[in-house]
């Protein structure tokens, strides 16, 4: 375990749920052979809270978002929302995956207002819509379909299409793992500033230490498949954080340290 | 005209004009030589007696002097016709070829008899056809369109049902898909024997060999396009609190559509083959009967005439449903366009 205990409560807007990860192992069958993915992985998430999940790709950091969002049930164990049992999707944890996985017969708004369309309550909430679009800035899009889009406009329409349903649960599974490195680098403050202000309890799935850094309250280390927790560390800085702080420097050789890549550096 | 020096014809805005009128008149040349095809085509037909006897030369004549004249027309005043003019000279070498062809043939039949008669008839007597058996044609158009508006509706739902259901529900595909590998790939036309004695009707014998022609391909692909919409679109829906009504309409069969599309579309060529053969044997009414007839009555202008409408009726069909697709698929970038 790494030297930093968990840092010291910090108060949240109330908005966010908690996540109990409890004693959770998964596999998957291909072929014959069974192929452990999670093993015996335990975690506390506050409401409000900013974790990410880091660790070597394929090492099943995708498939724990997945227990989480409810879109598999675990072989062992049990995830809870606010001490409610997960068993199948919700729309109060909504996943912004890898790709935006916009539809593409659909507008920007129609992508957009798909959960509220899907819950029944989109003829008196269309407002929620056009607010959404407006927090990530694509107002003017609007009537704009999928093909028209850039990478980086798609992934914010994938995220107010998740933020249209209020989530109480942010789950977001490498979001800006596609981006080109400049906007990588603008998501990364809008996520920050989306977070502050919402308050959801987001979590977020990486390969990247260093997006890790600017944006976890907390970084969960995960080890090569099957996957367990090899470090849960506390990101006690505030933000906007400046990516050449020292404090940040050391964590990140820590990191690094841990995913056996101290060599490199 | 007096001859310029090169330094006064720059410097005077006088030939700058005639350039912009020689302009002109070469982008007005094709269309110009259009109606001069169509003038030829008119004066073949006046050139000499008729090697036969038909009663609508004059009148054919007429008609293609004053297609050339409304041509000549349109190219003088292509600009002031805005839309109509710049179609008018896209086509001008289409005219052009029209107007040769139909002057060719007018040749070649009513005037020198080089293409034996009676199989090949003048544009006369097709012409004629239309003129003086236009009731019965108009019905058999009529009948036909019934019958194979019908049949492919029936034929089409049901395809697109069944596609659907077989694509979504593992147990439905597991009765339904036997069944459709072995009766799918028959022709339609090889169930002609028994849907003729089964049905009360010939016409409802011949709704059904046509729904069997339409159904099979709609099935087919739009149960391979639900089978291959992305798992990850219903990810994305279930985690907004989609319910599984809402997957299949709203997720699955939006985006099968285009492969839906080429199903209607196969289904369609399928149908039309079926309809001719099924009004050929069995029904009395129809183009494909009206075909029939006519070659029972050595009528060949009559079989050519009703050819041209058939082609029109099925072109029109496909044109129609390509409509459709293009309205409802504006979210695909680069269809193809009919």
């Amino acid at each position: 375990m790494v030297a930093q205990a968990i840092a010291e409560p910090i108060v949240y807007p109330a908005i966010g749920a908690a996540i109990d990860i409890e004693h959770v192992s998964h596999a998957f069958d291909i072929g014959d052979t069974e192929l452990q993915v999670l093993d015996d992985v335990s975690l506390k998430v506050r409401p409000g809270e900013f974790v990410v999940l880091l660790g070597p790709s394929g090492c099943g950091k995708s498939t724990l978002l997945r227990l989480i969002a409810g879109l598999e049930p675990p072989r062992a164990g049990v995830l809870r929302e606010n001490d409610i049992r997960i068993k199948g999707p919700h729309p109060s944890r909504v996943v912004v995956f890898q790709d935006p996985t916009l539809f593409p017969w659909r507008s920007v708004w129609n992508n957009v207002a798909l959960g509220l369309e899907a819950q029944g309550i989109l003829k008196t909430q269309r407002h929620r819509v056009d607010a959404a679009l407006d927090l990530v800035g694509l107002t003017d899009f609007r009537n704009a379909y999928p093909h028209q889009l850039s990478g980086g406009m798609a992934q914010r329409v994938a995220l107010a299409r998740a933020l249209v349903n209020d989530p109480k649960v942010l789950v977001l599974d490498e979001p800006l793992g596609k981006l080109d490195s400049l906007t990588r680098i603008a998501m990364q403050a809008e996520l920050v500033a989306l977070w502050q202000r919402k308050g959801v309890t987001t979590l977020l799935v990486t390969h990247d230490v260093e997006e890790a850094l600017v944006l976890a309250n907390r970084i969960i280390v995960l080890s090569d498949r099957p996957a367990r927790i090899m470090a849960d560390i506390a990101v006690a800085r505030p933000y906007p954080r400046h990516r050449g702080d020292p404090y940040l420097a050391d964590l990140r050789r820590q990191i690094l340290g841990l995913l056996g890549l101290d060599v490199t550096w | 005209m007096s001859t310029y020096s090169l330094s006064e014809v720059a410097a005077s805005d006088e030939p700058s004009r005639t350039r912009v009128v020689a302009e002109k008149l070469r982008g007005a040349l094709p269309a110009v030589a259009g109606s001069l095809a169509w003038a030829a085509f008119g004066a073949s037909c006046l050139a000499r007696e008729d090697v036969g006897d038909w009663s609508r030369t004059q009148e054919v004549a007429i008609a293609a002097f004053a297609i050339a004249a409304l041509i000549l027309v349109g190219a003088a005043g292509g600009e002031y016709l805005g839309r109509a003019g710049t179609a008018l000279r896209k086509r001008a070498p289409w005219l052009i070829a029209l107007g040769l062809l139909l002057s060719l043939w007018e040749l070649a039949t009513a005037k020198f008899a080089w293409l034996p008669l009676p199989f090949f008839p003048p544009p006369q007597a097709i012409v004629e056809v239309y003129t003086d058996d236009l009731p019965k044609l108009l019905d058999s158009v009529w009948a036909s369109i019934k019958l194979q508006l019908g049949g492919y509706v029936i034929g089409a739902t049901l395809g697109f049902v069944t596609g659907v259901s077989i694509g979504w529900s593992t147990r439905i595909g597991y009765w339904v898909h036997p069944v459709l590998r072995f009766i799918g790939p028959l022709p339609a036309t090889a169930w002609l024997p028994f849907a003729f004695f089964t049905f009360p009707s010939s016409w409802s014998a011949s709704t059904f060999l046509i729904a069997l022609a339409t159904g099979f391909p709609v099935t087919v692909l739009t149960w391979s396009g639900v089978a291959s919409v992305p798992s990850s679109y219903y990810d994305v829906a279930r985690t907004l609190g989609a319910k599984p009504s809402f997957l299949v309409l709203k997720v699955a069969i939006p985006a099968a559509l285009p492969h839906v599309f080429v199903g209607l579309f196969m289904g369609l060529g399928a149908s039309f083959a079926v309809l001719v053969v099924a009004e050929m044997i069995g029904v009395k009414a129809g183009l494909g009967w009206y075909l029939q007839w006519a070659q029972g009555w050595a009528a060949y202008s009559n079989m050519y005439a009703a050819l041209f409408v058939m082609s029109l009726l099925c072109s029109g069909a496909i044109t129609l449903l390509f409509r459709v697709r293009d309205h409802l698929l504006v979210w695909q970038k680069g269809v193809v366009k009919w």
